[in-house]
Protein backbone atom coordinates (compact mmCIF):
# COMPACT_ATOMS: atom_id res chain seq x y z
CA UNK A 1 0.00 0.00 0.00
CA UNK A 2 1.01 3.51 -0.42
CA UNK A 3 1.33 5.80 2.34
CA UNK A 4 -0.13 9.48 2.22
CA UNK A 5 1.41 12.04 3.18
CA UNK A 6 1.06 13.36 6.70
CA UNK A 7 1.14 17.19 6.86
CA UNK A 8 0.59 20.04 9.18
CA UNK A 9 -2.79 21.94 9.41
CA UNK A 10 -1.03 25.00 7.98
CA UNK A 11 0.00 23.03 4.56
CA UNK A 12 -3.21 21.57 4.33
CA UNK A 13 -4.28 25.42 4.79
CA UNK A 14 -2.25 26.05 2.13
CA UNK A 15 -3.63 23.52 -0.10
CA UNK A 16 -7.12 25.60 -0.04
CA UNK A 17 -6.48 28.20 -3.05
CA UNK A 18 -8.69 31.73 -3.01
CA UNK A 19 -11.86 30.28 -5.14
CA UNK A 20 -11.91 26.85 -4.05
CA UNK A 21 -15.24 25.23 -3.71
CA UNK A 22 -14.76 23.84 -0.05
CA UNK A 23 -16.49 20.75 1.50
CA UNK A 24 -16.09 20.82 5.08
CA UNK A 25 -17.72 17.99 6.97
CA UNK A 26 -19.18 18.37 10.22
CA UNK A 27 -22.57 18.56 11.87
CA UNK A 28 -22.89 21.84 13.64
CA UNK A 29 -19.55 21.49 14.86
CA UNK A 30 -19.43 17.34 15.62
CA UNK A 31 -17.01 15.71 13.20
CA UNK A 32 -15.43 19.06 11.61
CA UNK A 33 -11.76 19.20 11.66
CA UNK A 34 -10.91 22.28 13.78
CA UNK A 35 -7.75 21.88 13.71
CA UNK A 36 -7.50 22.87 9.87
CA UNK A 37 -10.47 25.25 9.85
CA UNK A 38 -8.23 27.18 12.32
CA UNK A 39 -5.01 27.45 10.49
CA UNK A 40 -7.50 28.38 7.40
CA UNK A 41 -8.78 31.45 9.46
CA UNK A 42 -5.05 32.20 10.04
CA UNK A 43 -4.14 32.19 5.91
CA UNK A 44 -6.54 34.33 5.55
CA UNK A 45 -7.86 33.03 2.50
CA UNK A 46 -11.17 34.37 0.94
CA UNK A 47 -13.18 33.71 -1.86
CA UNK A 48 -14.09 30.59 -0.95
CA UNK A 49 -17.43 28.79 -1.73
CA UNK A 50 -17.87 26.78 1.44
CA UNK A 51 -20.33 23.14 1.05
CA UNK A 52 -21.70 21.88 4.21
CA UNK A 53 -24.30 20.77 6.63
CA UNK A 54 -24.69 24.16 8.23
CA UNK A 55 -22.47 27.28 9.86
CA UNK A 56 -21.96 25.56 12.98
CA UNK A 57 -22.59 27.57 15.99
CA UNK A 58 -21.64 30.81 16.94
CA UNK A 59 -21.97 33.00 19.94
CA UNK A 60 -20.33 36.03 20.94
CA UNK A 61 -21.94 36.25 24.08
CA UNK A 62 -20.49 32.86 25.22
CA UNK A 63 -17.64 33.00 23.55
CA UNK A 64 -18.58 29.66 21.56
CA UNK A 65 -17.53 28.95 17.90
CA UNK A 66 -17.59 25.97 16.36
CA UNK A 67 -17.28 24.20 12.61
CA UNK A 68 -17.31 26.51 9.68
CA UNK A 69 -18.08 29.34 12.52
CA UNK A 70 -14.46 30.99 12.86
CA UNK A 71 -14.12 30.89 8.84
CA UNK A 72 -17.70 32.43 8.60
CA UNK A 73 -16.09 35.33 10.90
CA UNK A 74 -13.24 35.92 9.39
CA UNK A 75 -15.71 36.41 5.78
CA UNK A 76 -13.91 33.35 4.06
CA UNK A 77 -16.71 32.68 1.91
CA UNK A 78 -18.63 34.59 -0.85
CA UNK A 79 -21.13 32.00 -1.33
CA UNK A 80 -22.31 29.75 1.40
CA UNK A 81 -23.99 26.09 0.44
CA UNK A 82 -25.82 24.38 3.52
CA UNK A 83 -28.92 23.21 5.16
CA UNK A 84 -29.27 25.55 7.89
CA UNK A 85 -27.89 28.84 9.48
CA UNK A 86 -29.88 28.99 12.55
CA UNK A 87 -27.23 28.82 14.94
CA UNK A 88 -24.96 31.17 13.53
CA UNK A 89 -26.36 35.27 13.28
CA UNK A 90 -22.98 35.68 11.65
CA UNK A 91 -23.92 34.00 8.68
CA UNK A 92 -27.46 35.77 8.40
CA UNK A 93 -25.51 39.19 9.39
CA UNK A 94 -23.59 38.36 5.74
CA UNK A 95 -26.35 37.79 4.23
CA UNK A 96 -28.68 40.72 4.73
CA UNK A 97 -25.72 42.84 4.19
CA UNK A 98 -25.28 41.11 1.18
CA UNK A 99 -21.39 40.85 1.77
CA UNK A 100 -22.23 36.81 1.06
CA UNK A 101 -24.21 34.63 -0.59
CA UNK A 102 -26.34 32.44 1.20
CA UNK A 103 -28.11 28.93 -0.61
CA UNK A 104 -29.95 27.08 1.44
CA UNK A 105 -30.71 23.57 0.55
CA UNK A 106 -33.03 20.72 2.19
CA UNK A 107 -30.61 18.44 4.40
CA UNK A 108 -31.12 15.07 2.39
CA UNK A 109 -30.92 16.91 -1.09
CA UNK A 110 -27.53 18.14 -0.06
CA UNK A 111 -25.71 15.02 1.18
CA UNK A 112 -26.92 13.59 -2.05
CA UNK A 113 -25.74 15.95 -3.99
CA UNK A 114 -22.46 15.78 -2.64
CA UNK A 115 -23.02 11.64 -3.14
CA UNK A 116 -23.98 11.95 -6.90
CA UNK A 117 -20.91 14.10 -7.55
CA UNK A 118 -18.79 11.69 -5.95
CA UNK A 119 -20.19 8.67 -7.24
CA UNK A 120 -20.62 9.25 -10.91
CA UNK A 121 -23.90 10.67 -10.89
CA UNK A 122 -25.03 14.00 -12.91
CA UNK A 123 -27.86 14.29 -9.94
CA UNK A 124 -30.64 13.17 -8.84
CA UNK A 125 -34.56 12.94 -8.57
CA UNK A 126 -35.87 13.52 -5.57
CA UNK A 127 -39.06 14.40 -3.78
CA UNK A 128 -38.27 16.72 -1.30
CA UNK A 129 -38.91 20.51 -1.95
CA UNK A 130 -41.96 19.88 -4.75
CA UNK A 131 -44.11 22.70 -3.90
CA UNK A 132 -41.65 24.71 -2.14
CA UNK A 133 -39.65 27.90 -2.85
CA UNK A 134 -36.66 25.05 -3.43
CA UNK A 135 -38.27 23.97 -7.21
CA UNK A 136 -37.53 27.55 -8.08
CA UNK A 137 -35.89 27.13 -11.45
CA UNK A 138 -35.42 23.50 -11.46
CA UNK A 139 -36.62 20.54 -13.64
CA UNK A 140 -39.50 18.63 -12.76
CA UNK A 141 -39.48 15.46 -13.72
CA UNK A 142 -42.81 12.60 -13.09
CA UNK A 143 -42.03 9.12 -12.99
CA UNK A 144 -45.01 6.66 -12.24
CA UNK A 145 -47.29 9.35 -11.24
CA UNK A 146 -44.57 11.28 -8.86
CA UNK A 147 -43.17 13.90 -9.03
CA UNK A 148 -39.41 14.88 -8.52
CA UNK A 149 -36.69 18.01 -8.72
CA UNK A 150 -33.84 17.38 -10.68
CA UNK A 151 -31.26 18.28 -8.14
CA UNK A 152 -27.17 18.63 -9.53
CA UNK A 153 -24.10 17.01 -8.25
CA UNK A 154 -22.51 19.11 -6.43
CA UNK A 155 -18.41 18.67 -6.53
CA UNK A 156 -15.64 20.50 -5.25
CA UNK A 157 -11.96 21.14 -5.04
CA UNK A 158 -11.05 20.45 -1.49
CA UNK A 159 -12.60 18.31 0.88
CA UNK A 160 -11.48 18.85 4.46
CA UNK A 161 -13.01 15.98 6.55
CA UNK A 162 -12.85 14.64 10.28
CA UNK A 163 -11.81 11.10 11.39
CA UNK A 164 -11.44 8.99 14.66
CA UNK A 165 -8.55 7.37 13.11
CA UNK A 166 -6.80 6.65 9.71
CA UNK A 167 -4.18 4.72 9.12
CA UNK A 168 -1.17 5.53 6.56
CA UNK A 169 -2.73 4.47 3.68
CA UNK A 170 -5.93 6.99 4.57
CA UNK A 171 -8.09 4.39 5.26
CA UNK A 172 -10.30 5.62 7.64
CA UNK A 173 -12.89 5.15 10.72
CA UNK A 174 -15.13 7.71 11.65
CA UNK A 175 -16.84 7.99 14.97
CA UNK A 176 -20.37 7.95 16.11
CA UNK A 177 -22.04 10.88 14.75
CA UNK A 178 -18.90 12.62 13.62
CA UNK A 179 -19.46 10.71 10.71
CA UNK A 180 -22.02 12.34 9.03
CA UNK A 181 -21.12 14.10 5.86
CA UNK A 182 -17.61 13.34 6.04
CA UNK A 183 -17.30 9.68 4.05
CA UNK A 184 -19.64 12.35 0.99
CA UNK A 185 -17.49 14.80 0.87
CA UNK A 186 -14.39 12.47 0.22
CA UNK A 187 -15.83 11.20 -3.01
CA UNK A 188 -16.78 14.21 -4.56
CA UNK A 189 -13.61 16.65 -4.30
CA UNK A 190 -10.32 16.55 -6.36
CA UNK A 191 -8.02 16.89 -3.04
CA UNK A 192 -9.19 15.07 0.08
CA UNK A 193 -7.20 16.28 3.48
CA UNK A 194 -8.60 14.11 6.63
CA UNK A 195 -7.86 15.34 10.10
CA UNK A 196 -7.00 12.08 12.35
CA UNK A 197 -7.39 12.18 16.15
CA UNK A 198 -5.22 9.26 15.79
CA UNK A 199 -3.04 7.76 12.60
CA UNK A 200 -2.43 3.85 12.78
CA UNK A 201 -0.24 1.91 10.39
CA UNK A 202 -1.08 0.35 7.63
CA UNK A 203 -2.84 -3.07 8.56
CA UNK A 204 -3.75 -1.86 12.23
CA UNK A 205 -7.57 -1.46 10.97
CA UNK A 206 -9.05 -4.33 10.26
CA UNK A 207 -10.56 -3.96 6.19
CA UNK A 208 -14.01 -5.01 7.64
CA UNK A 209 -13.96 -1.75 9.39
CA UNK A 210 -12.74 0.90 6.68
CA UNK A 211 -15.78 3.35 6.27
CA UNK A 212 -13.94 5.48 3.97
CA UNK A 213 -11.48 3.43 1.37
CA UNK A 214 -7.79 4.97 1.27
CA UNK A 215 -7.91 5.60 -2.61
CA UNK A 216 -10.14 8.94 -1.84
CA UNK A 217 -7.53 10.27 0.65
CA UNK A 218 -4.34 12.23 -0.29
CA UNK A 219 -3.06 13.99 2.78
CA UNK A 220 -3.27 13.20 6.63
CA UNK A 221 -3.11 15.68 9.51
CA UNK A 222 -2.84 14.81 13.02
CA UNK A 223 -5.51 16.92 15.04
CA UNK A 224 -3.89 18.21 17.85
CA UNK B 1 -66.32 31.37 29.35
CA UNK B 2 -62.94 28.68 28.66
CA UNK B 3 -59.88 30.18 28.67
CA UNK B 4 -57.04 29.59 27.03
CA UNK B 5 -54.09 28.26 28.30
CA UNK B 6 -50.99 27.40 26.67
CA UNK B 7 -50.10 23.86 27.56
CA UNK B 8 -47.37 21.65 25.49
CA UNK B 9 -47.03 18.86 28.13
CA UNK B 10 -50.39 18.02 26.80
CA UNK B 11 -49.82 17.75 23.21
CA UNK B 12 -46.51 15.80 24.08
CA UNK B 13 -48.45 13.22 25.88
CA UNK B 14 -51.33 12.93 23.42
CA UNK B 15 -48.85 12.06 20.43
CA UNK B 16 -46.68 9.66 22.27
CA UNK B 17 -49.76 7.80 22.25
CA UNK B 18 -50.32 7.45 18.26
CA UNK B 19 -46.29 4.84 18.28
CA UNK B 20 -46.65 1.36 18.62
CA UNK B 21 -43.58 -0.47 19.51
CA UNK B 22 -41.00 -0.70 16.70
CA UNK B 23 -42.14 2.19 15.06
CA UNK B 24 -39.09 4.00 13.95
CA UNK B 25 -39.64 7.71 14.81
CA UNK B 26 -37.94 11.54 14.57
CA UNK B 27 -38.72 14.01 16.53
CA UNK B 28 -37.68 17.97 15.73
CA UNK B 29 -36.54 20.25 17.98
CA UNK B 30 -38.04 21.92 20.65
CA UNK B 31 -41.76 20.41 21.01
CA UNK B 32 -41.12 17.70 19.39
CA UNK B 33 -38.14 16.35 21.68
CA UNK B 34 -40.54 16.68 24.52
CA UNK B 35 -42.94 13.83 23.31
CA UNK B 36 -39.64 11.33 23.99
CA UNK B 37 -40.83 11.97 27.81
CA UNK B 38 -44.23 10.46 27.09
CA UNK B 39 -43.86 7.13 25.42
CA UNK B 40 -45.78 4.61 27.57
CA UNK B 41 -43.64 2.03 29.37
CA UNK B 42 -44.76 -1.32 27.10
CA UNK B 43 -44.00 0.66 23.86
CA UNK B 44 -40.55 0.78 22.83
CA UNK B 45 -39.88 3.30 19.84
CA UNK B 46 -36.82 3.25 17.90
CA UNK B 47 -35.99 7.36 17.74
CA UNK B 48 -33.48 7.98 14.34
CA UNK B 49 -32.14 11.13 14.31
CA UNK B 50 -31.20 12.49 10.90
CA UNK B 51 -27.32 13.49 11.93
CA UNK B 52 -26.49 9.77 11.57
CA UNK B 53 -27.84 7.78 14.67
CA UNK B 54 -30.92 4.87 15.27
CA UNK B 55 -31.84 4.15 19.04
CA UNK B 56 -31.00 7.64 20.13
CA UNK B 57 -31.15 7.59 24.29
CA UNK B 58 -31.31 10.34 27.02
CA UNK B 59 -29.21 12.76 27.61
CA UNK B 60 -25.99 11.77 29.38
CA UNK B 61 -24.92 13.01 33.05
CA UNK B 62 -23.47 15.93 33.26
CA UNK B 63 -19.51 14.72 32.57
CA UNK B 64 -20.25 12.18 30.59
CA UNK B 65 -21.09 14.04 27.14
CA UNK B 66 -19.27 12.67 24.12
CA UNK B 67 -17.87 15.42 21.80
CA UNK B 68 -18.52 12.84 18.53
CA UNK B 69 -22.13 12.00 20.31
CA UNK B 70 -24.95 14.83 19.87
CA UNK B 71 -28.30 14.77 18.48
CA UNK B 72 -29.68 17.08 15.45
CA UNK B 73 -29.64 19.98 17.30
CA UNK B 74 -25.99 19.72 18.69
CA UNK B 75 -26.62 18.64 21.61
CA UNK B 76 -25.10 15.66 23.58
CA UNK B 77 -27.30 12.42 23.18
CA UNK B 78 -26.28 8.50 24.46
CA UNK B 79 -27.10 5.73 22.58
CA UNK B 80 -29.17 3.08 23.31
CA UNK B 81 -28.36 -0.74 23.38
CA UNK B 82 -28.84 -1.68 19.24
CA UNK B 83 -28.23 1.53 18.44
CA UNK B 84 -26.29 2.30 15.19
CA UNK B 85 -24.50 5.03 13.51
CA UNK B 86 -24.48 5.92 9.61
CA UNK B 87 -23.72 8.86 7.31
CA UNK B 88 -26.37 11.65 5.98
CA UNK B 89 -26.81 9.87 2.87
CA UNK B 90 -27.73 7.09 4.62
CA UNK B 91 -29.56 8.90 7.06
CA UNK B 92 -32.13 10.46 4.79
CA UNK B 93 -32.16 7.80 2.45
CA UNK B 94 -33.66 6.20 5.70
CA UNK B 95 -35.98 9.19 5.69
CA UNK B 96 -36.42 9.48 1.83
CA UNK B 97 -37.27 6.02 1.12
CA UNK B 98 -40.77 5.17 4.01
CA UNK B 99 -38.68 3.95 6.49
CA UNK B 100 -39.55 6.68 9.16
CA UNK B 101 -42.87 5.64 10.72
CA UNK B 102 -43.39 8.88 12.25
CA UNK B 103 -42.05 12.49 11.93
CA UNK B 104 -43.27 15.24 14.89
CA UNK B 105 -42.32 18.68 13.73
CA UNK B 106 -43.05 21.90 15.14
CA UNK B 107 -45.34 24.51 13.05
CA UNK B 108 -45.12 28.48 12.19
CA UNK B 109 -48.55 27.58 10.21
CA UNK B 110 -50.29 24.75 9.25
CA UNK B 111 -53.62 24.49 6.96
CA UNK B 112 -56.72 22.38 6.03
CA UNK B 113 -54.62 21.44 2.74
CA UNK B 114 -51.43 19.55 4.90
CA UNK B 115 -49.51 22.08 4.02
CA UNK B 116 -46.78 22.50 6.83
CA UNK B 117 -45.14 26.47 7.02
CA UNK B 118 -42.25 25.88 9.67
CA UNK B 119 -38.73 27.15 8.28
CA UNK B 120 -38.94 30.79 7.27
CA UNK B 121 -40.38 33.93 7.93
CA UNK B 122 -38.93 36.56 4.90
CA UNK B 123 -37.40 39.33 6.06
CA UNK B 124 -37.23 37.81 9.62
CA UNK B 125 -36.20 34.77 9.97
CA UNK B 126 -34.03 32.70 7.96
CA UNK B 127 -32.26 29.43 9.69
CA UNK B 128 -33.07 27.21 6.86
CA UNK B 129 -34.62 24.09 6.40
CA UNK B 130 -32.28 21.85 7.75
CA UNK B 131 -33.83 18.00 7.51
CA UNK B 132 -37.30 19.38 7.70
CA UNK B 133 -38.45 19.24 4.09
CA UNK B 134 -36.99 15.62 3.95
CA UNK B 135 -38.50 14.50 6.63
CA UNK B 136 -42.10 16.28 5.87
CA UNK B 137 -41.52 14.65 2.17
CA UNK B 138 -40.63 11.26 3.21
CA UNK B 139 -41.49 9.70 6.58
CA UNK B 140 -44.87 7.57 6.22
CA UNK B 141 -46.92 10.06 8.68
CA UNK B 142 -46.45 13.21 9.49
CA UNK B 143 -47.41 14.85 13.00
CA UNK B 144 -47.38 18.56 13.20
CA UNK B 145 -46.85 19.61 17.32
CA UNK B 146 -48.50 22.82 17.62
CA UNK B 147 -50.17 25.44 21.00
CA UNK B 148 -53.65 26.21 19.31
CA UNK B 149 -53.38 29.89 19.31
CA UNK B 150 -50.29 32.26 19.14
CA UNK B 151 -49.13 35.22 21.88
CA UNK B 152 -51.57 37.29 19.73
CA UNK B 153 -54.79 34.67 20.04
CA UNK B 154 -54.86 34.11 15.97
CA UNK B 155 -55.18 31.07 15.24
CA UNK B 156 -51.86 28.54 13.94
CA UNK B 157 -54.44 26.35 12.20
CA UNK B 158 -55.06 28.65 8.77
CA UNK B 159 -57.13 27.82 5.80
CA UNK B 160 -53.71 28.70 3.45
CA UNK B 161 -50.50 28.99 4.86
CA UNK B 162 -49.61 32.16 3.99
CA UNK B 163 -45.75 31.57 4.58
CA UNK B 164 -43.21 30.23 2.43
CA UNK B 165 -44.10 26.57 2.84
CA UNK B 166 -41.80 23.24 4.11
CA UNK B 167 -43.57 20.82 2.14
CA UNK B 168 -47.21 20.62 0.30
CA UNK B 169 -49.86 18.32 1.23
CA UNK B 170 -47.60 16.06 3.38
CA UNK B 171 -49.46 16.47 7.17
CA UNK B 172 -51.48 13.57 8.31
CA UNK B 173 -51.99 14.65 11.88
CA UNK B 174 -51.95 18.30 14.22
CA UNK B 175 -51.91 17.85 17.97
CA UNK B 176 -52.44 21.36 19.44
CA UNK B 177 -52.97 21.46 23.26
CA UNK B 178 -56.96 21.68 22.46
CA UNK B 179 -57.32 19.18 20.34
CA UNK B 180 -56.28 16.19 17.52
CA UNK B 181 -57.07 16.55 13.98
CA UNK B 182 -56.51 14.83 10.91
CA UNK B 183 -56.10 16.38 7.88
CA UNK B 184 -58.70 14.57 5.04
CA UNK B 185 -60.23 16.12 1.68
CA UNK B 186 -59.02 19.95 2.50
CA UNK B 187 -60.44 19.90 5.96
CA UNK B 188 -59.04 19.28 9.62
CA UNK B 189 -61.24 16.41 11.44
CA UNK B 190 -61.61 17.23 15.14
CA UNK B 191 -60.97 13.44 16.51
CA UNK B 192 -60.11 14.09 20.45
CA UNK B 193 -60.79 17.22 22.41
CA UNK B 194 -58.98 18.27 25.66
CA UNK B 195 -60.73 19.57 28.76
CA UNK B 196 -61.92 22.02 29.45
CA UNK B 197 -62.37 22.43 25.55
CA UNK B 198 -65.36 21.52 23.67
CA UNK B 199 -65.91 20.97 20.09
CA UNK B 200 -67.92 23.86 19.91
CA UNK B 201 -64.93 26.16 21.77
CA UNK B 202 -62.66 24.65 19.42
CA UNK B 203 -64.58 25.32 15.79
CA UNK B 204 -65.03 29.07 17.15
CA UNK B 205 -61.37 29.51 17.95
CA UNK B 206 -59.92 28.18 14.68
CA UNK B 207 -59.65 30.07 11.89
CA UNK B 208 -59.74 27.28 9.15
CA UNK B 209 -62.80 24.50 8.07
CA UNK B 210 -63.53 21.64 10.47
CA UNK B 211 -65.16 18.87 10.62
CA UNK B 212 -66.24 17.56 13.98
CA UNK B 213 -65.69 13.62 13.19
CA UNK B 214 -68.35 11.29 14.21
CA UNK B 215 -66.37 9.67 17.07
CA UNK B 216 -65.10 12.63 18.26
CA UNK B 217 -64.53 12.04 22.17
CA UNK B 218 -62.15 13.61 25.27
CA UNK B 219 -58.89 12.54 25.18
CA UNK B 220 -58.41 11.09 28.86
Amino acid sequence: MIKKPIISAAQAAAKVKPGDVVHLGGFLGCGCPDGIVKALVAAGTSGLTLVANDTGIYNEEKGRSSGPAPLIKAKAFKTIIVSHIGTNPETQRQMNHGESEVVLVPQGTLAERVRAAGNGLGGVLTPTGVGTEVEEGKQKIVLKGKTYLLEEGLPGNIALIKAKKADRAGNLVYAKTARNFNPLMATACETVIVEAEEIVEIGDIDPDDVHTASIFVDFIVQAE
Amino acid sequence: MIEYIENKEIIARRIARFFASGDVVNLGIGLPTMVGNFVPQDVTVILQSENGMMGLGPAPAKGDEDKDLTNAGGMPVTVLPGGCFFDSATSFGIIRGGHVDYTVLGVLEVDQEGNLANYKIPGKMVPGMGGAMDLVAGSKKVIAATTHLEKTGASKLKHRCALPLTAAHEVDIVVTDVGYFTVKGGTFHLEEYFAPYTPEWIVEHTNADIVVAPGCKEFK
